[in-house]
């Protein structure tokens, strides 16, 4: 579709797929997006150190940390939800909606995702500004690496410093993973004291040696070669997405500032683009956005910012570089007015979907039952048949509390005609129902007799339904297994 | 044989010098690094000896300077085991036996414990539910033959029955047809009265009275007069719907004629206090202990 693609196409030989990492040297820039990325940043990286400190009461004897894993006791705590190991299938609906999510984000305004919210992107941004702060600018950062001998000694205690913060943070970002699995300050206690359990020392270890190659060294090599996002993207983008542009119907022909006043005074056209390489020199993964839209950006859209400094300064509209796509590129060619379409077919679909899956979602945890059983009838024997020639099935009956205090619940039963029903090891005052305490926040195993007299002995198997009643909340709950004759 | 520094013209390989019908033998040498290895794992091998267990000597083996042993190993992993059951275990050993069935987490403990057990010592028997077989009596219901209440069932457990244990339970049903004690015909009528008891059906020439008799001078002496049975000599209760071996006729005459005098082990020897009680736990709850 695009017939003017004024650019020149790069094009590879048969080299090899992977080129060695060059160290890019991006320049500080000021601007929209770079306000945008510094609020993002600070917001994400909060929550990310801060969420293990939130408490949030459950009552006595549970956990007050408002976002917790507790792998040992198997139950993930966020807010006002717990969640036991069989309600493992919310995580999946939540994964469903990041996805549709990241769909969406990507069919309106390209890799946000990418550009402002990846932790590779936020946690290399950060390292990058350590950078900065330690070694100066792109030009002076260049200037001191091409440096050799006696004078790359000296900086010495420059790399020193910035390698320090650097692992400083990444310590940090580990330190702060273990926290979401044990009590935050509890096990911040023991860290300092060298009390904490070893598995916490080797994660924090993990974790900070990643953080500290991933964002320190490998940089937009992960976003080239490692991460699969870039390349699913193809398949999510359309023509009306918009993406991180270099409008090159303003743009071109390039020239020099000088050039294009002289040109422009003569009543001649020329291009806003006056060459500056602004662009690249600001470019987080060191490529040049007036190539087009390419895999390796991110669209992070600092290159906006830069532009747009530059735009001003020569008095010349801002936004040479900004969102947009092809078709208004080719519209204003043509002198049409451009449209920007948000609302359109997909991200409808996508914005339904989210709302579908997660009202899904939302009634499944509003409606979850807070009292579950689960019934599993002995397979050896099938039946038992008693002296008096009643016949007697038993059943491995499993009662989940999810409550967090302890509950009064009796069981009954629907099935075989006057059938008694024996919790083993329970003397409950009403035999005919037995009723029992469940600890709170707990499972509880019973075996469960059920007897029936010789006159239901009809050979066949009949359904039997357990019902159990929280005598106190009236909370009902049930479960169907099948009462077997010999 | 010809000179040794032979170089075949075709692939420019040196020969061995050897030749058959003027076929030559080139000199493809194993490679280095394989030679090398092999040299290596040699050496290796008389540093094995050394270190650990290696030559069989006539009547044991040498013992190399580490004195690995397999069975120490297990003897660490077993020491284990117990150190995590620790004082559990111990609580479990300690407790009387109505005490754990009421306290909900011994009962769980004794259950687990005895579940397990139970699959590696009674289940060849008693099945892996204790569902009983024929001659293997059914530890589920609620018919026993030696009493079910809990110390009845450890009672049991621990000595066996008929196991030659002092303590173990005795006494057997008498064999009446081989010892010459009924005829054949009293045996059978006999059995048909056994099979009236608990309301099963009676072969037509049957004679009901003549049956009483011979029960009552025969069988009653540990059945009871009425056929109840009697725990203290495991002498079953012949009214109920529960039959050992089997209630048809032919099998109540095998049982009159030749006895009957199932064996189970003593366990006091084989398994440790703790563990037989958790057993006993067990059995009882599978719902028939009384």
């Amino acid at each position: 579709m695009n017939k003017s693609v004024p650019i020149e196409l790069k094009i590879d030989d048969d080299g090899p797929l992977y080129v060695a990492q060059k160290k890019i040297y991006p320049q500080s820039v000021k601007g929209t997006f770079r306000r945008i990325k510094w609020g993002l940043m600070a917001f994400c990286l909060g929550v990310y150190y801060l969420l293990p400190f939130v408490r949030w009461n459950r009552g006595i004897g549970a956990p007050d940390q408002a976002v917790l894993v507790d792998l040992p006791n198997s139950r993930f705590y966020f807010f006002f939800i717990e969640l036991w190991p069989q309600e493992v299938y919310y995580f999946t609906g939540l994964l469903i909606v990041a996805a549709l999510t990241l769909f969406l984000m990507n069919s309106v305004g390209g890799r946000i995702w990418c550009g402002y919210l990846c932790p590779q992107t936020v946690w290399t941004d950060l390292f990058y500004a350590v950078e900065r702060w330690v070694e100066g600018d792109r030009r002076e950062r260049m200037r001191k690496d091409a440096a050799s001998g006696t004078r790359k000694l000296r900086r010495f205690g420059e790399i020193a410093l910035k390698h320090f913060l650097w692992l400083m943070i990444a310590w940090w970002t580990g330190g702060a993973w273990v926290l979401y699995f044990n009590d935050a300050p509890t096990l911040v206690k023991q860290l300092v004291t060298f009390q904490a359990p070893m598995l916490a020392y080797i994660w924090i270890g993990i974790l900070t040696a990643t953080t500290y190659v991933l964002a320190g060294f490998m940089r937009e090599q992960v976003c080239v070669y490692m991460c699969p996002w870039p390349r699913i993207q193809a398949a999510l983008t359309d023509e009306w997405a918009l993406n991180v542009t270099y409008k090159y119907d303003r743009g071109e022909t390039r020239t020099s500032l000088k050039k294009a006043n002289e040109l422009r005074a003569s009543g001649k056209v020329a291009g806003d683009c006056i060459d500056c390489y602004q662009c690249v020199a600001v470019c987080p993964t060191g490529i040049d956005i007036r190539d087009g839209s390419q895999l390796d950006c991110i669209q992070c859209g600092l290159c906006i910012d830069a532009c747009d400094t530059v735009m001003t300064k020569i008095g010349r509209e801002t936004r040479l570089i900004g969102y947009d796509n092809d078709i208004n590129i080719q519209r204003r060619q043509t002198g049409k007015p451009p449209i920007y379409r948000i609302v359109r077919p997909r991200t409808v679909v996508y914005s339904a979907l989210i709302a579908c899956v997660g009202a899904i979602m939302l009634y499944a945890l509003l409606t979850r039952s807070l009292l579950d059983i689960n019934v599993l009838h002995d397979r050896n024997p099938v039946a038992v048949k008693l002296s008096d020639g009643s016949i007697r099935n038993a059943y491995t009956v499993r009662l989940l509390n999810k409550r967090g205090f302890d509950r009064v619940i009796a069981i009954d039963i629907d099935g075989p005609v006057n059938a008694s029903v024996h919790i083993v090891g329970v003397d409950s005052v009403t035999p005919d129902r037995p009723m029992i305490v469940l600890g709170r926040d707990q499972t509880t195993e019973l075996r469960v007799l059920v007897t029936a007299s010789a006159e239901q002995n009809s050979g066949k198997s009949i359904p039997v339904r357990f019902r159990v009643t929280d005598i106190g909340l009236g909370e009902v709950t049930s479960a169907t297994d099948n009462f077997v004759s010999p | 044989m010809a000179e040794h520094n032979d170089i075949d013209q075709i692939t420019g390989t040196s020969t061995t010098g050897h030749q058959w019908d003027g076929i030559k033998e080139l000199n493809t040498p194993l490679p280095r690094w394989w030679v090398i290895t092999f040299y290596i794992t040699i050496v290796w091998a008389f540093g094995y000896w050394i270190v650990y267990p290696a030559w069989p000597m006539l009547w044991s083996h040498t013992t190399g300077i580490l004195q690995y042993s397999s069975r120490a190993d297990v003897a660490v992993e077993l020491a284990n085991l117990e150190k995590i059951r620790g004082d559990k275990m111990v609580k479990l050993g300690a407790a009387p036996l109505a005490e754990i069935q009421k306290d909900p987490a011994l009962l769980a403990l004794a259950r687990a414990r005895g579940k397990t057990v139970f699959g590696d010592n009674c289940a060849p028997c008693h099945g892996s539910g204790g569902a009983g077989a024929k001659g293997y009596p059914n530890l589920n219901d609620d018919e026993w033959l030696w009493g079910g209440s809990l110390d009845q069932i450890l009672q049991s457990i621990q000595f066996g029955i008929r196991s030659g244990h002092a303590k173990g339970h005795e006494s057997a049903m008498l064999a009446f047809g081989k010892e010459g004690v009924l005829k054949k015909d009293q045996i059978v009528t006999v059995a048909n009265y056994v099979r009236s008891l608990s309301g099963l059906s009676t072969a037509k020439e049957y004679n009901a009275a003549e049956g009483g008799k011979i029960f009552a001078e025969n069988c009653a002496a540990c059945h009871g007069d009425a056929g109840k049975g009697n725990q203290e000599l495991g002498a079953p209760d012949l009214t109920d719907k529960i039959w050992l071996y089997g209630s048809d006729q032919a099998t109540l005459v095998e049982t009159i004629g030749n006895g009957r005098a199932g064996v189970m082990p003593a366990w006091v020897e084989r398994l440790d206090p703790s563990t037989i009680k958790a057993l006993a736990v067990y059995v009882h709850s599978l719902g028939g202990g009384k």
